[in-house]
């Protein structure tokens, strides 16, 4: 599968993002509840990109190491920026009126998982998922 | 936009969720449950989400507040059909849904809501 | 470096494409020794060597980490995997890669670009080696997989009551399958209650433990509810020592119990049952 880009300008671009996740995860053959896992991880990062960033996009890939195979998500946007990383990344911490779990649930969820982002200068969060 | 349907069976409502849930969808929902458990005087909802295949917290924070809601309400709500894979990933996304009533599917959550049961909190 | 490195070898190759193949093929075919039919390996061969050309014919046609070996490098994980499950050393597979340099120096001649050309076979075949012991090592790990769901079977104690007999040391991996496997059967035989019974594991981590508060936790969303019996004093040790709450999760002392609690919490009139049975 080549690289697959997908706009998140809206709710049911966050719901398109979430199917070709499946779609991808089942292509390289994540176990049910690891597939779950990452979809849900993906629906938690999609929806910040719109609600936080102000929309972004997704790219969605199939990755290879030796002969694993993975899925890999990527969420950026050109908002804001987070400007505490750290207390975003607590569990409970919301700036709105979220429960503040999707960030440091999402990283629970996946095998990899980094953020990239700066205050003024938009946020980007990688996630990889390994088939095991 | 669509709205899920929600059923009146006896003093019951009955919501089967069949179709992957948009965020403004989930947020009718909840605007629609609280209006229908006034308007009929529901003793009780029954959520059924056996064809869910994700439940992230937007939708899980809809289902604690609904449950919320329908005691304030007077009425109990139980949640209905998780399926395996979706209550592990919940539980480690850090979501317990502690106080929210739970049955293995539709007809035993109607049995918990008439006998006043249940394996929630 | 570009495709220029290897002059018009890649040309040549191709014009010498059958020859070259038979050649290939005889080699590899002797030490498969007859394993592998000869139809299968022609095409095979084939494919790779199409494949292998193209790459080493493109810009990045030296590495063999750059995208333009995508291809090559599908197949032989493929091939690696087949052959690993066919019971095939890695030299055995291996051997089958190098031997496309002699087959290419027999057909077509070395020139003074042939080095090149070896020493991207020789990177390649070094890649099916590894691919091969991961492939191997997935295999085995398979199979371990399949005899643990084997040796945890949940079993059905009543309507509505089954029971996962836990024996041995639990690791984390097995944890999680046996958890899953648990959550799984409560949905597929409608059951209400899950009695993990750990009588048979001697001692237990903070990472199982913690797979067993959250399977619980899983089972009630599900709308399940969990008993757990025959905590060793050890155990009780390590629960309490870690501080996790098992707060009211019940726990009983034996199975038995276990099953009197479910039966009496589901609405079973045991005594009823027992005179019905003529028990
Ligand atoms: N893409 C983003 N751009 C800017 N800020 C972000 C972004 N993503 C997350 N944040 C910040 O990090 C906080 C934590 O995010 P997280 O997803 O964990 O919680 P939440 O979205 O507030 O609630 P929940 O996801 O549980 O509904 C957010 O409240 C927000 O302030
Ligand atoms: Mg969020």
């Amino acid at each position: 599968m080549t690289a697959q880009e997908l706009p998140i300008a809206g709710d049911a671009d966050v719901v398109r993002v979430r199917q070709a996740v499946r779609a991808a995860a089942v292509a390289a053959k994540l176990s049910l509840v690891d597939q779950t896992k990452l979809v849900t991880a993906a629906s938690e990062l999609a929806r910040n990109t719109l609600t936080y960033g102000g929309g972004g996009s997704a790219v969605i890939e199939e990755v290879f190491n030796g002969l694993r195979k993975g899925v890999k998500a990527v969420f950026s946007d050109k908002g804001p920026g987070i400007a505490d990383l750290k207390l975003a990344l607590t569990d409970g911490y919301t700036s709105g009126s979220g429960m503040g779990l999707g960030l440091s649930g999402s990283r629970r969820l996946v095998d990899e998982f980094t953020i990239e982002t700066a205050t003024g200068d938009g946020t980007t969060v990688t996630v990889i998922k390994w088939a095991r | 936009m669509e709205r899920l349907p929600i059923l009146k069976i006896g003093p019951m409502l009955l919501v089967s969720i069949q179709v992957d849930l948009r965020d403004d969808m989930v947020i009718a929902l909840q605007e629609d449950l609280a209006e229908r458990i006034v308007d009929t005087g529901a003793r009780g909802v029954v959520i059924d989400i056996t064809a869910l295949d994700i439940v992230d917290s937007f939708t899980g924070r809809m289902l604690a507040t609904v449950a919320a809601l329908s005691r304030v309400l007077d009425a109990e709500t139980v949640v209905v059909g998780m399926r395996p894979a979706v209550a592990i990933t919940l539980v480690e996304l850090g979501l317990s849904l502690d106080g929210i009533k739970t049955a293995l599917d539709v007809e035993r959550g109607m049995r918990l809501l008439s006998s006043g049961g249940g394996s929630g909190r | 470096m570009t495709s220029e490195s290897f002059g018009d070898l890649i040309e040549r190759c191709r014009a010498a494409e059958d020859e070259l193949v038979r050649q290939w093929r005889t080699d590899v075919a002797a030490s498969l020794r007859g394993r592998v039919s000869e139809i299968e390996l022609d095409k095979e061969l084939r494919d790779l060597l199409d494949a292998v050309l193209s790459a080493v014919g493109s810009p990045q046609g030296s590495d063999t980490r750059s995208p333009a070996f995508g291809e090559v490098r599908a197949l032989l994980v493929e091939l690696s995997r087949s052959r690993a499950l066919q019971g095939f050393s890695p030299r055995e597979t291996a051997i089958g890669v190098f031997a496309l340099k002699r087959a290419v120096r027999e057909s077509v001649g070395a020139g003074p670009e042939f080095q090149a050309f070896s020493d991207v076979i020789d990177e390649l075949g070094l890649f099916t080696f590894e691919t091969y012991a991961k492939a191997r090592e997935e295999v085995i790990s398979n199979q371990a997989e399949q005899l643990l769901e084997l040796a945890t079977p949940v079993v059905k104690l009543w309507h509505g009551v089954v029971a996962l007999p836990l024996v041995g040391t639990l690791d984390s991996a097995r944890a999680q399958v046996v958890m899953e496997k648990l959550l799984q059967t409560l949905v597929d035989t409608g059951s209400e209650y899950a009695i993990i019974d750990i009588t048979g594991v001697p001692a237990v981590d903070t990472q199982v433990a913690q797979h067993l508060l959250k399977t619980i936790v899983a089972a009630r969303l599900m709308g399940a509810q969990c008993i757990i019996s025959g905590i060793r004093p050890q155990i009780a040790q390590t629960i309490v020592a870690l501080g996790i709450e098992f707060g009211d999760i019940p726990t009983k002392a034996t199975l038995a119990d276990a099953l009197m609690l479910a039966l009496g919490r589901s609405g079973v009139d045991v005594a009823a049952e027992m005179t019905k049975r003529g028990l």
